[in-house]
């Protein structure tokens, strides 16, 4: 038995330690290995919110709750502040149920960075159950979709709700998304009927599943997963949790590459002996 | 290092590594925490929906404000279709059941047709009728080529009303390749998600539990 196929019956205990410690190593130490570099796809996403005029008012929807947090809620964060940083006002809104209170403490946290107020320059929506229906009905009105924010008050109060009826008041749609209801929804009910433009922060194994919309425009950006987040942090200059992770990221990624390439060499090599 | 006081940090750090322990092999304490997981998590999710959905779309509209009768026949109606769900424990009244599934499978089909006919079909065929040359742009003129040579072929492989043969047999295995590497792409940002997810608790661990690094 030659040492490649001897691999064949390596305790695989050995590759979840090594993938351990090429994650905590670099995260206990901080290793830089290469800086990240931004993407087409991730610039498109910053060209578009750049694109928004200062004092206009963005629809920014967090579909996603605690289980996706470490994927999501980096983007989410960058998305607020590079939104904020813009004086540009946010109606947050979210689809899943444990969501909004990880828009709130986004909205919080980039509110408090750029001295915004609650109720005038964003406004948390909150949770509204019915996935498709709730986005099909905000095509016809949002203040009668979602009557009160978060906190209870009626929207009619709210100032940053002041003019807005429905996604004609909005030049953008940010959604970060977990899953379904997410993006998919979000372009099949507004963007192909409504025609507002989009740009989506995604779950990396759900990223695939978008390109489609991204060629054909129906995304105007995306970002995949941690490393999408990570390249967004550093287009907006505001590096945070997406890019600290990425040097342990791309050093487990070329450790499972390199486990994959030396699976298939040690199948190739018994397969061989086989033969013989 | 500076390790938290704080007993909610303590329980969510020990459960986290008593998931991990599973990696080494299955054990009491990850049988204790899954378990943990599961009976919390169905508690978590009956209170989110109570709260999330059932009051304040029904509970808090039907019984917070004066009775006029159009305002809560809207209301009635929906709660008694949700009733009619339970019917299903009932056998000889389980057929009230197929009132509110008919309702549901009524209105999403709708709602989603229209939705995925305009975005994934309509806008993806306009999406793939693109130029092979793009002035000035190689790269760009490639892409294109590939993407609508890859598109075709896919199509191909997917068309079972020949045989797989000859010049069709080829064209069907391109289209092989193109899935392939889709597959790998998939399967590449699934890598990524799960360690992802547990750089996400590793930092948890290192931050808010151990206080060695700060994020």
């Amino acid at each position: 038995m030659s040492g490649l196929t001897a691999l064949r019956k390596l305790d695989r205990r050995w590759i979840f330690l090594a993938v351990g410690l090429l994650v905590v190593v670099p995260l206990a130490v901080g290793i830089h290995i290469a800086p990240v570099q931004p993407s087409a796809r991730a610039r498109g996403f910053y060209d578009a919110i750049e694109k928004v005029p200062a004092g206009s008012t963005v629809l920014l929807a967090g579909d996603y709750d605690p289980s996706t947090v470490a994927e999501n809620y980096p983007m989410h964060l960058a998305a607020a502040r590079h939104l904020m940083r813009r004086n540009i006002k946010i109606v947050g809104l979210a689809l899943y149920p444990g969501g909004p209170p990880l828009t709130d403490q986004v909205l919080r946290i980039a509110g408090g960075e750029y001295g915004k107020k609650e109720g005038v320059d964003y406004v948390n929506l909150g949770y509204k159950a019915g996935n498709e229906l709730v986005m099909s009905q905000m095509g016809s009105s949002i203040p009668r979709t979602f009557p009160v924010d978060r906190r209870g008050i009626p929207v009619s109060q709210i100032p940053v709700m002041r003019g807005v009826q429905n996604y004609a008041n909005f030049p953008l749609l940010v959604n970060i998304s977990a899953g379904y209801p997410g993006t998919k929804e979000w372009v099949q009910q507004v963007v192909s009927r409504y025609h507002l433009p989009m740009v989506a922060g995604v779950t990396a194994v759900s990223a695939p599943e978008y390109y489609p919309y991204l060629q054909a425009g129906q995304l105007k950006g995306l970002l995949g997963g941690m490393a999408g987040g990570a390249e967004y942090e550093v287009l907006i200059q505001k590096p945070a949790l997406a890019t600290r992770g990425m040097d342990a990221q791309s050093l487990a990624h070329l450790f499972i590459a390199f486990m994959i390439l030396l699976g298939n060499l040690a199948f190739l090599g018994e397969d061989k002996e086989r033969r013989r | 290092m500076h390790l938290s006081t704080l007993p909610g940090v303590w329980i969510s750090a020990l459960l986290t590594l008593g998931i991990f322990s599973f990696l080494y092999k299955d054990n009491p304490v990850y049988k204790f925490c899954e378990h943990l997981f599961v009976g919390i998590s169905a508690g978590y999710w009956v209170v989110l929906t109570y709260y999330g959905t059932i009051k304040p779309n029904l509970v808090d509209p039907l019984f917070g404000v004066p009775f006029t009768f159009d305002r809560h026949l809207l209301l009635v109606m929906p709660l008694l279709l949700s009733l009619f769900l339970f019917s299903r424990f009932f056998p000889r009244g389980d057929w009230l059941s197929r009132w509110p599934i008919a309702m549901v499978l009524g209105v999403y089909p709708a709602l989603r047709i229209t939705g995925f006919a305009q975005s994934d079909l309509v806008q993806q065929i306009n999406g793939s009728i693109l130029p092979f040359w793009v002035a000035g742009n190689a790269y760009a003129s490639f892409n294109n080529i590939l993407l609508v040579l890859g598109l075709l072929a896919t199509l191909v492989f997917f068309f079972f009303s020949t045989e797989h043969k000859g010049a069709i047999g080829g064209i069907a295995k391109v289209g092989i390749y193109f899935l392939m590497v889709s597959f790998g792409a998939s399967y590449g940002y699934t890598v990524m998600a799960r360690v992802s997810l547990l750089i996400g608790r590793v930092m948890f661990l290192l931050d808010s539990w151990l206080g060695v690094v700060r994020f």
